[in-house]
């Protein structure tokens, strides 16, 4: 009999007056795994993520660091090889590549562990701005010597990723009980092509967009932890998508607190 | 001082929250997720905080991993014997020792009959972030007091933290509703492992998804469930 805590928030919601400052409906379910410390799941429109949390846990000397925790964090793709796997074929396939002769006919049987690589890196790059943001996060000072892992997986992917990632990460860490020093949230926000921002962006407005940001920001001072951008931008065009996904952010942190409350309204 | 974090007791609060100490500030001891930073008290958990008279204030959330606390009562399971001390799996993040030499009567010459898989009850000595935890099965008079290896038979599960605490709370609502289901042992360790004995296994497998189950029940949906459990077992 597990308690599901899932919050529906509206429909998509105003941040900025205009219309097209809004984001897409979002929902998030607390505690849902049976096996990880703690879990989470969350969905932003059609993008959907599961998180799972292992730790406090026993480290691996090789990865033992003596002040504070190592946090390890995976991104599982939704189709295809976990990461690790990937590592071996491509490796294995590149060495092949060496070894052929440079023949049209052939170098087109390469496509396919080049695309690999590239997602690999994309995903690498993925996990360590999550990684970077967790920790920065997390007051790991105080399980020195542990190992903390968390899973990410993807369900489905319909545009802004990144900021689905991060904020399936935080409802996770904050469930599995893990002293933090703040809460974060992400939040991603492309420029079309007429200079208008999108915050939020499906998979199709992320394509047609001139440039996608996404920002990770912490809860005490609504400052920024973490960005990552893609296209190109003016500095006047960051600065208003950071001062965009800070409106957005209130939001976020709002909707922590009610799906929390939520969840123990019953043992209050 | 102490006003600001009196109105907000019973209240849920998320990691990041923020008490400011403006005036000079009283004697306040902070528990389990509260840290005290500079002149503010920071949370860093999220959970229903809660006080007791006079100055005693910590937040009680659901989790399921177990850090080690000085003073604690656990049940561990022994995994190996290494020289003149076992390693005991707590559900920390590392072994807990136990020493040959920390039970009742035991002598360099008469060591405790303790096997690799044997399941103790047992409290610590050391707990914290820089030490290896350990635990000892006597009282600080050199008594058991319940304390030692387990005997044949019973079940051992595991739930959350916060179903743990809310069972050892003194004369608490779900252990004296438990009781009327039909006659059991218990015995409940802080680190979430309850360990029970009933008459047959079926009882026992009963009394485990029930503990399972009142998690996240209201007080009267526990009342329903448990009464027709207690018609419908033999």
């Amino acid at each position: 009999m597990r308690q599901r805590n899932c919050d529906f928030v509206g429909t998509t919601m105003e941040v900025d007056g205009q219309s097209t400052l809004s984001l897409r409906e979002f929902g998030c379910e607390q505690n849902l795994l049976s096996r990880p410390d703690g879990s989470s799941s969350f969905v932003q429109g059609d993008t959907s993520v599961l998180a799972g949390v292992y730790g406090p846990a026993e480290v691996k000397v090789s990865k033992e660091i003596y002040d504070r925790a190592t946090l390890e964090v995976v991104i599982q793709p939704k189709v295809g090889l976990p990461d690790c796997i990937k590592i071996l074929q491509t490796g294995s396939l590149v060495m092949q590549c060496q070894h052929l002769p440079q023949d049209g006919s052939k170098m087109l049987k390469m496509g396919s562990p080049i695309w690999n690589m590239d997602s690999r890196v994309k995903e690498r790059a993925r996990e360590q701005c999550v990684r970077e943001t967790c920790e920065a996060a997390l007051l790991s000072t105080l399980h020195p010597r542990s190992s903390l892992s968390l899973v990410l997986q993807v369900v489905h992917d319909d545009g802004s990723l990144l900021s689905c990632c991060l904020n399936a990460a935080c409802m996770a860490l904050m469930d599995t009980g893990l002293p933090m020093g703040c809460l974060f949230c992400g939040v991603t926000c492309a420029i079309d092509p007429e200079g208008h921002i999108v915050t939020d962006p499906t998979a199709q407005q992320e394509k047609n967009s001139r440039a996608v940001m996404t920002f990770a920001i912490d809860s005490a001072q609504r400052r920024v932890m973490m960005s990552s951008t893609k296209g190109s931008f003016s500095v006047n065009e960051l600065q208003q998508c950071i001062a965009v996904s800070q409106r957005a952010s209130e939001k976020f942190f709002q909707f922590y607190r009610d799906s929390v409350r939520r969840r123990y309204s019953k043992t209050l | 001082m102490s006003d600001c974090l009196k109105e907000k007791v019973g209240e849920v609060l998320l990691p990041g929250d923020v008490f400011s100490l403006e005036r000079k500030p009283e004697k306040v001891i902070c528990g389990p997720g509260l840290r005290r930073n500079g002149d503010e008290i920071l949370v860093c958990k999220s959970g229903i905080f809660r006080h007791k008279h006079p100055n005693m204030y910590w937040i009680d959330s659901q989790q399921k991993r177990y850090v080690p606390a000085k003073g604690e009562s656990v049940i561990g399971i022994v995994t190996a014997k290494s020289g003149d001390v076992f390693k005991v799996d707590v559900g920390g993040s590392e072994l807990a020792s136990l020493s040959y030499l920390a039970f009742e009567g035991a002598t360099k010459r008469n060591r405790p009959n303790v096997k690799v898989g044997d399941l103790v009850y047992a409290q610590f000595i050391i707990a914290n972030k820089d030490m290896e935890p350990e635990l000892v099965c006597m009282d600080s008079c050199g008594r058991a007091n319940g304390m030692g290896v387990f005997g044949l038979g019973g079940l051992l599960m595991k739930v959350s933290l916060g179903l743990v605490r809310r069972l050892l709370v003194p004369q608490s609502a779900l252990v004296k509703e438990l009781e009327k289901v039909f006659p059991f042992e218990m015995v409940v360790g802080l680190n979430g492992r309850v360990w029970v004995k009933a008459q047959s296994t079926q009882h026992m497998l009963v009394l485990g998804n029930l503990l399972e189950g009142c998690e996240n029940m209201t007080a009267q949906q526990r009342h329903a469930v448990f009464r027709r459990v207690a018609d419908s077992t033999p």
